[in-house]
């Protein structure tokens, strides 16, 4: 047994660091993932929505009778007839209400008015066209600032009157609530007394997550049994249960939900959509199961958008750079509903991130939430709860100061960062970063894209530009994040009550193979294959031995779900503490079967050896039989684990991204001429992966801020409903990414891993952005909004005097 | 609406069924014969993710009425495996280099590389970013596709000089 190395050995797991290929991919180049709209039950029928035209309006009444007598078309349900059973609103994970489908009122175009049941989507779309809905329409407000106008609309007349919202006192009626956070007066101090102070408004566009695969579910109750299984496209399968089950009045022991294989979520499949409440009901109506699949056009209007911050921004400086105060003011749009996806506690995310890489010693943050006729959502986009917008934040008032003090402003980072010796660093705005070395990443950065040299360029084209020698500037864009992930410790973060821990089940069989169930759910980031690796390194079983499942809550233990880059840093833990517990009864069976005491054992790769005598061992093989073949006394005879893993903190991942953009001051058009993006993300479970995570991450940042919005008209029409207006870059468009890495890992985590998913889109966003504002500098350019495409970008040089 | 009889090589295989003319090629394939591979994401002709090989052409089968298919030869990525049901050299070389994630758009992606490297066999980089921009993918930032593609290439014309 002893014929190949220790390296061999080790290598032959496939664990920690391998970047072993995926698992997953087998099925999926074949053709043979199982999607939502691949699940087909007999008997099953489709549904479909009746969306409102208006933005604002009531709805005075809805025929169905026409509808009723089109051919296939089963049934037709509206408010009226969800009224009886309580279900024509439904919680939001914000605490607010929702409207399942439209009740007296429409709050935003697209809104479900009412749900079409047919024998297939053919007939179920032949059915919305024949039902009439009567609208009067009434005076929309797009805007959050005109929102909170004293004479503004009544948006939401169910709460008018209130006094009270789900996050303290409400002072108006399209407000929803004011979070603040930090010392107001300590700040204002500080900014009063400041040799320099840089102000700047920076506004985050709304966008949307838009997964390939767009949100969906199957619904089938089982009249005889009384059981309800609903598979769907849910990033959090137990907590929907939950939610089912409370709206419901179903038992939950009688609810089963399955999420099949998920075609991209980013944060889009969090939330509950009525789309799955019409479903049940319609399943339980006509006794038969139900599918409702959204058209793009349905999910880029109506499910769960992202951003829409104004973010009021003020830096204090000391005259060489050094920052002594931060403020922020952030108007949040919410749309018709607050359904943002947060944790109870903070009703504006982790924006209280948003002193960023750098060590600022007082700040204040103050959110108001409010009510506009938009599509209901706010989402963390790949993000964790509001992170992106925390840092495109910091990143830009970064560039702001370092115009106002006429500075390089890689420079003014620099002298800014939090030491590494600071660690762990309490924040101003209440967060204990658990490590890094921000200092080495950026030095590490800098070089790799020759900074100086890229300067020098930049000056020479400048030169060359106002010489009449080109028409083309080079911006370079600079962004130093860090994040925040892995929410999080039960003791401050839930979702509807329920605690934000995760989970991971093992079982070892006889012949020394595993499955492992976890309570988070892969959407593309290949869980299959790197919790299977986490297992291989801890308890010695290659990883190609081991089955992973995910996504059905009558076989895995309870997990919050996979969002917020939570699942490698609390599920991830999970499953290296239920390895541990494994390994610790594994222990026990080697020096019962070596004859030995359990201490005179140690733990080699793959194996149990005796101290001292290496020649005598027992595989993990051979432990894994005995627990099933051998009578141990004082052991339970099997071999395997549950772990539940709440948090003790975060974990603060970050990153450097450099971006050369060539910009054409004529056309507006842009080239990323480099990118650059160095990653630290803890232990790195799979290099391959990680890489895969930050060019797909970067690629939604780099749509994000060079074209990708949502856009209302004053109408409250939706003006970027189809792939034809909503931008997603083709592999034409999308840049080629280099990829780096430092290894700090967290110092709480069991295996020091931080979560990879996220830092990517949270890092890119700024360093595009920047990129374009950095070409624009020496002609005056402060800030201007994302995003920028090529209008906009030709707008800010016609706006600088750069076409006469 | 009176259903019309159509007919199809799929994947080598003669197949029939009846459908509404007006049924989209893509739900044909999906709900009436079962071949799930192709995608929906979109509907509109933008995703690509429906991708499938319509008489030796890259066609997108969500703005493909069955009718117009009726009699042709159809290719799906169920039908670019071996001959002896192993993965092709593009489902192998998009596992190799990690050209997938949520492996949605996959199918339609893989359908069109096949047509593509037909189309023009020794691409380089900027012909694949070129020639595969009808299809959207939204995890991988193309990275790893273009070097999938590039590797099948590769493999595919040593395979043929090997025979000549």
């Amino acid at each position: 047994m002893n014929d190949i190395t220790l390296e061999e050995r080790t290598r032959n797991l496939q664990g920690l660091g391998s970047s072993r290929k995926r698992v997953e991919d087998v099925r999926f180049t074949q053709g043979k993932g199982n999607y939502i709209d691949d699940i087909k039950i007999d008997g099953m029928l489709f549904g479909d929505f009746v969306r409102s035209p208006y933005a604002h309006a009531r709805v005075t009444g809805v025929d169905t009778e026409a509808a009723l007598k089109v051919p296939g078309v089963l049934a037709v349900l509206t408010a009226d007839d969800l009224k009886p059973l309580n279900l024509h609103w439904m919680p939001t994970l914000a605490g607010d209400t929702q409207m399942v489908l439209a009740d007296g009122k429409v709050l935003f175009q697209g809104q479900e008015v009412a749900f079409v049941v047919a024998a297939d989507r053919y007939a179920a779309a032949d059915g919305v066209e024949a039902v009439e809905v009567e609208y009067e329409e009434l005076p929309v407000v797009t805007d959050p600032f005109k929102a909170l106008s004293p004479d503004a609309p009544v948006l939401r007349e169910d709460i008018k009157d209130r006094t009270e919202g789900a996050h303290g006192p409400v002072r108006h009626h399209n407000h929803i609530f004011t979070w603040e956070q930090g010392d107001k007066d300590a700040t204002e101090k500080v900014l009063a007394e400041a040799d320099v102070m840089a102000e700047e408004m920076v506004y985050y566009h709304r966008t949307h997550p838009c997964p390939l695969e767009t949100c969906g579910c199957v619904a089938s109750m089982d009249k005889v049994n009384g059981k309800l299984t609903l598979y769907g496209t849910f990033q959090a399968p137990h907590a929907i249960r939950t939610v089912v089950s409370l709206i419901s009045g179903i038992a939950e022991h009688n609810i089963r939900v399955i999420s099949p294989d998920i075609g991209g979520g980013f944060g889009n499949k969090v939330g509950a959509y009525s789309g799955y409440v019409c479903s049940v009901v319609a399943s339980i109506v006509t006794g038969k199961p139900v599918k409702w699949v959204e058209d793009r056009m349905d999910n880029l209007m109506s499910t769960a958008f992202a951003r829409d911050y104004w973010m009021q921004g003020k830096i204090a400086a000391t005259k060489d750079g050094k920052i002594t105060g931060l403020w922020c003011h952030t108007t949040a749009d919410h749309g018709g509903f607050d359904a943002c996806a947060d944790p109870t506690k903070f009703p504006a995310g982790f924006m209280n991130i948003c002193t960023g890489s750098y060590d600022i010693p007082v700040a204040y943050l103050s959110v108001d939430g409010v009510y506009t006729n938009k599509a209901p959502g706010g989402v963390a986009y790949r993000c964790s709860f509001r992170v992106t917008e925390a840092a495109y934040f910091i990143e830009r008032m970064i560039e702001v100061l370092a115009i106002r003090l006429d500075m390089d402003a890689a420079e003014l980072r620099r002298i800014n960062f939090i030491g590494k010796d600071q660690f762990p660093y309490q924040s101003a705005l209440g967060w204990e970063y658990d490590s890094g070395d921000y200092h080495a990443a950026w030095e590490k950065a800098l070089d790799a894209v020759d900074y100086t040299g890229l300067r020098k360029e930049q000056a020479q084209r400048l030169e060359d530009f106002k010489a009449g020698k080109t028409r083309k500037l080079l911006g370079i864009g600079l962004a130093h994040f860090t994040e925040i992930v892995g929410a999080g410790p039960v003791k401050n973060c839930d979702i509807l009550g329920l605690g934000m821990f995760d989970s991971c089940e093992i079982r070892i069989h006889p012949t020394g193979s595993a499955i492992a169930r976890l309570g988070t759910i892969s959407q593309g980031q290949g869980h299959a294959t790197t919790f299977a690796q986490i297992i291989a390194s801890e308890i010695g079983i290659p990883a190609d031995d081991i089955t992973l499942e995910e996504g059905d809550t009558d076989t895995a233990p309870y997990g919050l779900g996979t969002y917020g880059s939570r699942s490698t840093p609390v599920a991830g833990a999970a499953t290296a503490m239920a390895s541990r517990k494994i390994m610790a009864k594994a222990q026990m069976i080697a020096a019962y079967l070596l004859e030995v005491h359990d201490n005179d054992v140690e733990f080699e790769v793959d194996r149990f050896v005796v101290k001292g005598a290496p020649e005598r061992f027992k595989t993990m093989k051979e432990i894994a039989f005995a627990a099933y073949n051998q009578a141990i006394p004082g052991l339970e005879p099997g071999l395997e684990a549950v772990s539940y893993y709440d948090p003790p903190n975060m974990t603060y991942p970050f990153g450097a991204y450099i971006c050369a953009m060539e910009i054409d001051v004529d056309t507006g058009e842009h080239e990323i001429r480099q990118f650059y993006a160095l990653d630290d993300c803890g232990t790195r479970i799979n290099p391959m992966i990680i890489d895969g995570q930050v060019h797909g991450g970067a690629t939604e940042g780099y749509a994000i801020a060079m074209g990708q919005e949502i856009a209302y008209d004053e109408m409250g029409n939706h003006m970027t409903a189809t792939l034809m207006d909503f931008f997603l870059p083709t592999a034409w468009e999308t840049p080629v990414y280099v990829t780096d890495h430092t290894v700090t890992p967290s110092p709480h985590h069991p295996i020091g891993a931080k979560g990879v998913g996220e830092s990517p889109n949270v890092g890119s966003v700024p360093a595009f952005s920047n990129a374009v504002h950095d070409a624009f500098r020496p002609f005056g350019l402060v800030q201007s909004h994302m995003p920028h495409d090529h209008w906009r970008i030709w707008k800010i040089a016609d706006d600088l005097g750069l076409h006469q | 609406m009176s259903k019309m009889h159509v007919k199809l090589n799929l994947n080598g295989r003669e197949v029939e069924d009846l459908a509404e003319p007006r049924t989209l090629l893509i739900h044909f394939l999906r709900e009436n014969l079962n071949v799930t591979g192709p995608h929906i994401g979109c509907e509109t002709s933008h995703c690509g993710a429906c991708t499938v090989d319509m008489n030796g052409k890259s066609v997108k089968s969500c703005t493909i009425f069955v009718a117009q298919s009726n009699g042709a030869d159809v290719t799906t990525v169920e039908g670019l495996a071996n001959p002896d049901g192993s993965p092709g050299v593009l489902q192998e070389m998009f596992r190799e280099h990690h050209g997938l994630q949520c492996g949605f758009c996959t199918p339609g992606m893989i359908t069109r590389a096949h047509r593509f490297l037909q189309e023009c066999p020794n691409p380089t980089e900027e012909e694949v970013r070129f020639g595969m921009a009808g299809n959207l993918c939204r995890c991988t930032g193309y990275q790893n596709i273009v070097k999938a593609v590039m590797a099948a290439a590769d493999q595919i014309n040593s395979q043929k000089e090997a025979v000549t």
